[in-house]
């Protein structure tokens, strides 16, 4: 089937089967890798996106479901040469460990924050409960979104995102 | 990861066209809502349709609106929009308890009242629900549409009314005065499926209580008559999703706590719960027992305007 | 734990820069030219023979590359592969399937849904047998026999072994007041990482050149063991780990895949890869735990415990593929002692096989000292309610005090330092436990159920000594190479691998903290064996405790070099140097002195290099473990409990850990945190169970369930710092400490919860309905089938 999808602002037509997966259509199709998937049966939330302006599993939504629609990925995250806040708070308050969960969380926590500007513990908690996490017992993930409520976006450039000096 | 064997597509642009391509396709079409349930068991291969008509794209399906005297909730509403409406929590707050408890957040941006229903799972938390609050389900065929009661809408485990070549289009339930609801639930884990849950819904007599119209005097409190009750269990084998010896038991009965410790009893009693990984059968009929009793004294709460959600 | 020069310290993680951007590297992330993709067929049955397979319908699938079965390996002597445990695992099943999920046929396909279609089209004919999956009835009589491919095996044992004083433990036991006994069951487990494995491998035909990227905690013994396997010269492999979505020991072993797609690119001459899915990860990878406990300890009526014997029942399995490094076929479940000065202890262990997947050490559990930890834990609970004591005092009654260490125990470990009952008072005041034990009693007359749990833990981390550890009979050192480029940036090289715990921060800390460098001027290669020198890998909390010391050693010894390259730029003896504020400066003249990048430019330049140096100042080193290191740590979990759902909800957890010197306590409690987690998991949900055929009723995240925020309070820490004093920095490692620790202290809160009604035990996990059936006295059995 012939289908255009709008990932991350860009519009890419592409020729699938309609039983693709959307996860394995950005991975596989368009190379964009930063989704990632963990499990079969749409518990674990590695392949979060948003499917316009919510976040979906992408493992559960088939690719051509995505026709006409925008979607947007870890890739996507960072516009304008700025990091978004849930970005640069995930790295101030070691919200991730294995880095595997990390692009569905953060996605997941900019809905929220677009939402809830100003959420509480609990309602982050709640927010990612359909999301796992095996590293980081979840407090840090927390405290990163708590984070990036407060703070407005922060120019991307790798220096600047790289480790302060030791102290 | 596991992926769907090849099917078909087709996208429908109406309802009337969805109906056409599922009359055309037959049996072995399948209706593409949100695929919540869907995607995952064609992943797992335990279904392999050989068409699929999405319905994702007809607007008309998706609404939570008052009309009539009724809620009407089109199927392709999807979980978080329920969630999210205020009309269907102002009048019955089960819909947002069973909501809340359904799946997790992120499924619920996507996943259907619809396609939950139609999935027809055993532990889906939506038909219990719906047969408490006595809904009407409406499918539209080839033929115009035709009603059933939430509780002739199964016709087994993964089975419904729903035929070859129909769609269910929307869920109506009549809005009556002095009711309350709540949905009770015990997963063992957020997000889990229920091990057992309990949908109750009381409409007490006339003066007792008007939901919420007047603030109760809790020194002058009076015991209120149940007028109508409305019971639905999930996951314990019960029949129609509903417990309608305990609603028998429990119209015309005072609204008490022995009311309603009797009426979990008979609901407990009249289940048949199986065994598994969830627990075990007796652990589930004592479920259906005590959640039906939590779930009417919340409901009696709501219904005297005491809590709100 | 503030280091004077600074580079210790909550840096932020240098790996972070690529996860937040999705710019990760993970197995499935790689793709070749001309890549193929692989997909394995399972057993359906978990015990059946195998009377034919037909591959044809499969091979004539129009995108099928190939299709490989028991029988093509078999013919390149492939079709078995030792395990880390000296026993042997079918690759591609040849005789029998001996567990559900076992391998049958690999598929090769130009895309995987192809692959995964063609699964289908393989008809294997399978003649059931009758299938042992209840461990206490593995050795009776009549039970079938798994492993009839042993020749001469006539029953499912594997080992017997034990370990402590017998006598002397029996005669404690003789002459106690107190003898408290307990069953328990610490259930069969997955470490279950997000990410599951998989790898894409590559062989050229022409140069004899395998490279193979892969989920691997362990590159260069996952390289010595392909050689072994497969015939291979060992320098014609190369294993590329790259970024890993979480170990835990699940990647610590070989699996068949990984062998299989090595074989299929062989076979094809193309690039194969081959990721599992979470059905294959969680019914055939390496599961954990799977103890079945008799546990007893003794003690006078005071509550001075005198004793503890263990007799235990171990299922590995269908094939004994246990990962873990000892010479002890239990690990280290001998340290179950614990943290209590005790008389004499036995332990007697029974190694049994089943028709369940193999595994058994995995999960975060320091080869056993997860179920040991546990067991006495429980038992300490126990007897405190026996006794009538409060679970605190009696603990702190027992726990081994400071001048005790080093201090070696009644099964003969040696712990190397440990300040314990300072530990458990910290945890206790985070708590404000008077005041919980108040709200408690009050709670108790209002009929609410609130429980208290303590669990105090000792762990034996950093394997290992050589003495007592090897891998198919590989040492347990660890090399690491530094080198100090001229303008003073720095590439240390090193065998371990991160899968989250961000060695690329912590070992640039400890490099940059030797050198007077900052953790940026330092780089760290991991991961590929063509890049780093050999060592054994990222598990059992050893990356710290061996690649870390490695990465200080070098370092020293580079900073040895530059000394002497020093003492020639400022013309004194390198006697007259010493190392003060991150640089070699005259004694008694600071103002005099240089840098390590002054001294690396020198080093490179044009002044006459003084003997014992050659050209510059890189150094290369191999560490050799003397001991384990033994962090340990006091957690209290408090827990509510619902009588009438029997739903447990974690309210507060107080964790106390002391892992020695913090290098980045920020990444310390990140571990620590997951660590937490697991625990709720294990306690209250995780468990991997059986019907009486032997089908997984764990095999997918809807029936193996992980806990998610909601389940997790916000975790209280606490830290003290007892520096090991055999580790160059005194660290100790924390990986697993929590994951350890912290399942004890949830049973023994619910189990406080629940003392009211009379229960003292019931097996993990605690889900609604055992804890319910617990209540009404028929607690369930986790490893099997709810009746």
């Amino acid at each position: 089937m012939q289908i255009t999808v709008n990932v991350n602002g860009t519009d890419y037509p592409r020729d699938v089967e309609a039983r693709l997966l959307l996860i394995h259509f950005l991975r596989d199709d368009l190379g964009l890798t930063g989704s990632h998937w963990g499990c079969d049966t749409s518990n674990c939330g590695a392949c979060v996106v948003w499917l316009d302006e919510t976040p979906v599993k992408s493992c559960t939504v088939l690719a051509v479901m995505a026709d006409g629609h925008r979607v947007r990925t870890v890739e996507g995250l960072a516009a304008d040469g700025m990091l978004d806040p849930v970005q640069q708070g995930f790295s101030e308050c070691h919200g991730l460990q294995c880095g595997f969960c990390t692009p569905g969380m953060m996605l997941t926590a900019r809905w929220l924050l677009d939402h809830h500007p100003d959420p509480s513990p609990e309602q982050i908690r709640e927010a990612i409960s359909g999301q796992i996490c095996r590293c980081t017992g979840y407090e840090n993930i927390v405290r990163s979104v708590l984070w990036a409520g407060k703070h407005r976006a922060s120019p991307d450039d790798d220096h600047a995102a790289a480790p302060e000096e030791g102290g | 990861m596991q992926v769907p064997a090849y099917v078909e597509y087709e996208k429908a642009t109406s309802v009337e066209h969805a109906i056409a391509l599922l009359t055309r396709f037959g049996p072995e079409a399948r209706i593409l809502a949100g695929g919540h349930s869907l995607i995952p068991m064609m992943k797992l291969r335990l279904v392999q349709p050989e068409t699929l008509v999405d319905i994702n794209g007809l607007a008309e399906l998706s609404y939570v609106t008052l009309a009539g005297g009724e809620l009407r909730i089109g199927t392709l509403t999807r979980h978080a929009q329920l969630l999210d409406s205020a009309e269907a929590g102002e009048h019955f707050a089960i819909l947002h308890d069973a909501e809340r408890v359904i799946a997790d957040p992120v499924v619920r941006n996507w996943g259907t009242v619809g396609g939950s229903l139609c999935q027809a799972d055993p532990s889906e938390d939506l038909s219990a629900t719906f047969a408490a609050l006595k809904a009407t389900m409406v499918i539209r065929g080839p033929d115009g549409s035709r009603t059933v009661s939430a509780r002739e809408f199964h016709t087994g485990p993964y089975e419904t009314v729903v035929a070859p070549g129909e769609l269910l289009t929307e869920i109506k339930i009549a809005i009556r005065p002095g009711g309350g609801s709540a949905y009770e639930k015990v997963g063992r884990r957020v997000g889990d499926w229920p091990v057992g849950a309990a949908a109750a819904a009381i409409w007490l007599t006339d003066g007792a209580s008007l939901g919420g119209a007047a603030p109760p005097d809790p020194a002058g409190k009076t015991t209120a008559t149940v007028a109508e009750a409305g019971i639905g269990l999930t996951a314990v084998g019960a029949r129609n999703f509903a417990a309608a010896e305990a609603e028998e038991f429990l119209r015309g009965a005072p609204a008490t706590d022995a009311s309603f410790t009797e009426a979990g009893r008979i609901a407990a009693e009249h289940c048949r719960p199986t065994s598994d990984q969830r627990g075990p059968a007796d652990y589930k009929r004592h479920l259906a027992a005590e959640l039906t009793t939590r779930a009417l004294h919340k409901a009696l709460r709501r219904a005297r305007g005491e809590v709100s959600s | 734990m503030t280091a004077k020069n600074g580079a210790y310290g909550p840096v932020k993680r240098k790996e972070d820069a690529r996860f937040i951007r999705g710019q990760g590297t993970f197995t499935d992330d790689i793709t070749l030219p001309g890549m193929l993709h692989g997909a394995i067929l399972r057993s359906p049955l978990a015990h059946a023979r195998i009377a034919s397979v037909d591959t044809s319908a499969a091979e004539a699938h129009p995108r099928v590359t190939a299709v490989i079965t028991g029988q093509t390996l078999e013919e390149r002597k492939l079709a078995w592969m030792p395990t880390l445990s000296q026993d042997v695992q079918a690759v591609l099943a040849t005789d029998k399937v001996r567990f559900q999920g076992q391998e049958v046929a690999f598929v090769v396909a130009e895309d995987r849904y192809s692959a995964r279609d063609a699964l289908e089209l393989i008809n294997v004919e399978y003649e059931p047998l009758p299938a042992v999956i209840d461990a206490r009835t593995a050795l009776d009589p009549q039970a079938p026999v798994i492993r009839d491919d042993r020749a001469g095996k006539q029953d499912n044992h594997i080992f017997d072994w034990e370990a402590g004083d017998q006598a002397a433990t029996d005669a404690v036991f003789a002459g106690a007041d107190v003898v408290v006994t307990q069953d328990m069951l610490y259930p069969r487990s997955h470490p279950a990482p997000l990410e599951t494995c998989g790898g894409v491998a590559d062989f050229n035909q022409v140069s004899g050149q395998l490279t193979v990227w892969t989920t691997t905690q362990a590159p260069h013994a996952h390289r010595t063991l392909y050689a072994l396997v497969t015939g291979l010269p060992e320098h014609k492999i190369r294993v590329i780990s790259p970024d890993i979505g979480g170990g835990f020991g699940n990647k610590v072993p070989i699996y068949p895949g990984y062998l299989c797609a090595i074989v299929a690119s062989m076979v094809t001459g193309r690039p194969v890869k081959w990721v599992e899915d979470r059905s294959e990860n969680l019914m055939s990878t390496t599961f954990a735990r799977d103890y079945h406990m008799h546990g007893e300890i003794a003690a006078t009526a005071d509550g001075t415990i005198l004793g503890l014997r263990a007799k235990v029942l171990a299922d590995h399995g269908a094939f004994n593929g246990s990962a873990q490094p000892s010479k002890f076929p239990a690990g280290f479940f001998h340290i179950f002692t614990g943290s209590y000065d005790l008389r004499a202890a036995h332990c007697h262990v029974t190694g049994v096989y089943t028709n369940k997947a193999p595994g058994g050490v995995a999960y975060s559990c320091s080869f056993r000292i997860t179920e040991a930890v546990y067991l006495v834990e429980r038992l300490v609970d126990i007897l405190a309610r026996e006794l009538g004591m409060d679970p605190a005092d009696l603990r702190m009654k027992n726990l081994l005090r400071p001048e005790q260490f080093p201090y070696t125990c009644p099964t003969g470990w040696e712990y190397d330092s440990g300040n314990y009952p300072r530990a458990l008072q910290v945890a206790m005041d985070i708590a404000d436990y008077p005041e919980l034990r108040r709200e408690q009693a009050q709670k108790r007359a209002r009929g609410e159920h609130m429980g208290i749990g303590f669990s105090f833990f000792t762990e034996g981390v950093g394997a290992g000594p050589r003495k007592h550890m090897d891998i198919l009979g590989l040492g347990m050192a660890d090399g690491a190479d530094l080198r100090v480029h001229p303008t003073g940036k720095a590439v240390l090289s090193v065998s371990c691998q991160t899968q989250g715990q961000g060695h690329e921060t912590t070992f640039a800390q400890i490099v940059a903290q030797e050198l007077g460098l900052t953790p940026d001027d330092v780089d760290v290669v991991h991961g590929d064996t063509d890049r780093t020198p050999f060592g054994l890998g990222t598990y059992g909390s050893r990356s710290t405790p061996v690649s870390g010391a490695a990465a200080a050693v070098v370092a020293r010894k580079v900073r040895e070099r530059a000394k002497i390259v020093a003492s020639a730029m400022l013309e004194v003896s390198a006697d007259d140097l010493e190392w003060a504020d991150g640089r070699w400066q005259v004694r008694g003249d600071p103002e005099k002195g240089h840098t390590i990048a002054e001294i690396a430019m020198a080093a490179h330049g044009a002044i006459d290099l003084p003997e014992g140096v050659d050209g510059h100042l890189d150094a290369e080193t191999v560490y050799n473990p003397p001991n384990l290191t033994h962090p340990f740590g006091a957690y209290i979990c408090v827990t509510d409990v619902d009588p009438g759902t029997g739903q447990v909800q974690v309210r507060r957890f107080i964790a106390v850990d002391d892992c020695g010197v913090r290098i980045n306590p920020m990444i310390v409690e990140g571990q620590v945190h997951g660590g937490l987690a697991d625990g709720v998991g294990m306690a209250l949900m995780q468990v991997i169970a059986f019907d009486t055929e032997g089908n997984c009723l764990g095999g997918s995240f809807m029936d193996y369930l992980l806990p998610t925020a909601v389940e997790c309070p916000s975790w209280e820490l606490g830290a003290t710092v007892t520096p090991s004093p055999h580790h160059p920095i005194g660290a100790k490692g924390v990986g697993e400490s929590a994951t350890v620790g912290s399942p004890p202290a949830i049973v023994n809160s619910v189990m406080d919860a629940l003392a009211p009604f009379g229960v003292r035990h019931a097996d993990m996990p605690l889900t609604p309905s055992n804890v319910w059936s617990a209540i009404q006295g028929r607690p369930l059995r986790a490893d099997l089938a709810i009746p």
